[in-house]
């Protein structure tokens, strides 16, 4: 497993060949990358900056990874996570699954991101043509935790937690 | 009982402040305590960190919730719902 937070870009098919490097019993790697948009809730976006948690990003992505494993057979598992300031185009996370045959590695690659997107502490801020706005949580997002039978709230947050994220 | 408080993205920057090394009243035990207490303080503080905020809370750089117990040294986090990815 390897976890990473981090301002540089990151190029897919160095991390890919990496991460199926010498290991044979790997049969699928599915990979997932998210990119700025220059539009967001129908507005222009000119950049968008990208503020963490030190510590406990590294922390609740490894949970995230660990939660995948347990759930699937996982061979090794990547995530990319960039910080700072981002252009529309931009690469903003990575995740790469590899494992025997495909099937686990697209359901835990989904798992990652769907889970990633509701319980890593990551906040985005637009800057737009009307000035800077902090980017709200998604309902969709939360609802799209449910398929995994996680009835995790983020965006109604308060204090509302379930299985997961907790050790 | 002193912990280090940490606040980020929309919660730091109405409140103006990053972090604070918090001195609690023997009373205070729980991060709900703790946000209630910081309440207290009224004004930003009050509004910022309201009970019916939809807010999100860390101990120990992990997710919890107000009934999570706090101890000497920790570090207790406020902060919006999360939007990575």
């Amino acid at each position: 497993m390897t976890v990473r937070v981090q301002t540089e870009d990151f190029d897919l098919s160095s991390e890919v060949a990496a991460l199926r490097r010498s290991n044979p019993q790997i049969g699928a790697v599915v990979s997932f990358v998210g990119v700025v948009r220059d539009m967001n809730a129908g507005q222009q976006v000119n950049t968008m900056e990208l503020e963490h948690y030190p510590v406990m990003t590294e922390k609740a992505l490894e949970q995230i990874v660990r939660q995948a494993g347990q759930r699937w057979p996982l061979m090794d598992t990547l995530v990319i996570h960039r910080v700072g300031l981002l252009q529309p185009l931009d690469q903003i996370v990575l995740v790469a699954v590899a494992s025997a045959h495909r099937g686990e590695a697209f359901a835990a690659c989904e798992f990652i991101m769907d889970y990633l997107k509701t319980q890593a502490p990551f906040w985005k801020k637009e800057q737009t043509p009307d000035g800077a706005r902090w980017v709200d949580a998604r309902e969709a997002d939360d609802h799209a935790l449910t398929k995994w039978g996680i009835a995790k709230q983020n965006v109604a947050a308060d204090f509302d937690l379930s299985e997961g994220v907790k050790p | 009982m002193k912990i280090q408080l940490r606040f980020f993205a929309s919660v730091r920057e109405k409140l103006g402040v990053s972090e604070e090394t918090a001195e609690l009243p023997s009373d205070v035990k729980t991060v709900g305590d703790v946000r209630t207490w910081l309440c207290a303080r009224g004004g930003l503080w009050a509004e910022v960190l309201a009970e019916d905020r939809a807010l999100r809370t860390a101990y120990q750089h992990v997710m919890c919730d107000a009934a999570e117990v706090v101890t000497e040294g920790s570090e207790v986090a406020f902060f919006p719902p999360v939007t990575g990815g």
